[in-house]
């Protein structure tokens, strides 16, 4: 069943996160649209990476709601809720014990899929990330960081859900792997037309992949743009980014959007 | 030497004796490990528990174990026979190393893989079983590995309340001063106490998460 186009996939609502006395996330009120890759920038601390665990409900927020296809997330069923929801992190947090193999299948296994179908479906997706089917029993020591990397994608792409949360996803990889990714991201993403939420610090990167630039300091929002609209932004914020990053940043601007 | 005569002499008696000698040490093993993982996962992931539980954990491993034979001995139900109690004291002794390594095994997996799997959906049990217990497999049992070296030695002292075991020989060499009876009691020990060193780091050796 598919929800009405109105409602926004993922609805912040005047959320707010404190812990241990320090205001992490004040007031945020943000929605991600359907098919979109909506990019949250911001410096270390800004509260980002807490925003995208608010949506999994790796954290709870202190005050409003997460929305996710229109239902506030609390009331959701937990494990149904993440299991609905790929999960892509810096450090990818692959499975050391598990074989590329069972890392991808980990969710269609636990969700019951029968072996040969999980089988299949792990061979699709190495294909989709440009992996070499022999892969499938390697171990993640065996596999270089963009390797690696592509099978974190792959893993969260496993049970085909409609929605992909990314924190840092090409964060800890070398300038070439990560542009190759970061490509290979958008052509995906261009077939598959997933819902992404995804964290970066890294502006180049936030106009390459994203439709739209949700800009974060100290836990505020500070703007909503779609790339090329943030690079002509008057914004004290936005233009101290662009001033940061230099020249050239018109090229990197994501063709998609706009 | 006169010792090896006196072991191929008693053969029955030495081989009786160490399978005595072994049921101590694995059943009080098992029990250990049946007790101490469950409270070592539970303290990971219960920091606020984990003061009380290793300071209570610490505190008996200081009584001595003569000592804790004969507190435990007017315990009605334990008292009544000798192996209960030898079983219980070493069991109380193997909880120390087994708990605190179950804790810093699964402290020490990598909370970027702990909270993947958390993010992707796992159940705490899920996680658990799937991810943090093979993760620290090979910690846990290098606990064990150390509990089994310690009761093996420990229990031979088991004999001075008269549960058996390899102590026989060594107390009974002590009361005639003939060092060839004390070191066949030592000596098979000695020989468990490496074969299961041995035996529980090959296990561990294969199970060690790459």
């Amino acid at each position: 069943m598919q929800p009405a186009a109105a409602v926004p996939v993922i609805e912040f609502r005047d959320v707010s996160y404190r812990v241990a006395g320090t205001q992490v996330l004040s007031g945020l009120n943000l929605q991600v649209q359907s098919g979109e890759t909506l990019v949250l920038l911001g410096r270390s601390g800004s509260g980002k990476t807490t925003s995208l665990k608010l949506v999994n409900r790796l954290l709870s927020p202190s005050s409003g709601e997460v929305r996710v296809q229109g239902v506030p997330n609390r009331e959701a069923d937990v494990i149904r809720l993440r299991r609905g929801m790929g999960y892509v992190i810096q450090d990818m947090g692959l499975f050391p014990h598990f074989t590329v193999e069972r890392n991808i299948g980990l969710v269609p296994r636990l969700e019951g899929w029968p072996d040969e179908r999980v089988r299949g479906r792990v061979q699709d997706l190495l294909q989709m990330v440009g992996l070499a089917p022999d892969m499938a029993s390697r171990f993640p020591h065996q596999l270089s960081g963009g390797q690696r990397q592509r099978v974190g994608v792959a893993r969260a792409l496993a049970a085909d859900p409609e929605i992909l949360l990314m924190d840092e996803p090409f964060g800890a990889l070398d300038p070439l792997t990560r542009d190759e990714l970061q490509r290979e991201f958008l052509s995906l993403q261009q077939r598959l037309n997933k819902t992404v939420l995804m964290v970066t610090h890294d502006l180049r990167e936030a106009l390459q992949l994203g439709s739209r630039i949700a800009l974060m300091e100290a836990g505020r929002l500070v703007a909503v743009l779609p790339p090329r609209e943030f690079l002509r932004s008057t914004d004290a914020l936005a233009s101290a980014y662009v001033r940061a990053c230099g020249d050239g940043l018109e090229s990197a601007v994501n063709r998609g959007a706009s | 030497m006169s010792v090896f005569r006196f072991i191929t002499q008693n053969q029955g008696q030495v081989l009786e004796l160490t399978l005595e000698h072994l049921r101590l040490v694995g059943l009080s093993t098992l029990f250990a490990i049946l007790a101490g993982v469950p409270l070592g996962i539970l303290i990971a992931h219960r920091p606020r528990l984990n003061k009380p539980v290793l300071a209570s954990a610490n505190i008996i491993q200081t009584i001595p174990s003569l000592a804790l034979f004969g507190f435990l001995l007017p315990v009605p139900w334990l008292g009544a026979r000798a192996d209960r109690l030898a079983i219980l004291a070493l069991t109380l002794y193997a909880l120390l190393p087994i708990i605190r390594n179950t804790y810093t095994g699964i402290r020490g997996v990598d909370p970027a893989v702990v909270e993947a799997g958390r993010g992707m959906g796992l159940t705490e049990t899920q996680l658990l079983f799937q991810v943090e217990l093979p993760l620290s497999v090979s910690v846990i049992l290098s606990g064990v590995r150390v509990a089994i070296v310690i009761s093996v030695g420990l229990a031979t002292i088991a004999a001075a309340i008269g549960a058996g075991g390899l102590g026989e020989f060594i107390f009974r060499g002590l009361a005639m001063v003939d060092d060839s009876v004390i070191l066949a009691g030592a000596i098979p020990a000695a020989v468990l106490a490496l074969a299961a060193d041995f035996g529980v780091g090959w296990l561990e050796r294969r199970l060690q998460p790459r």
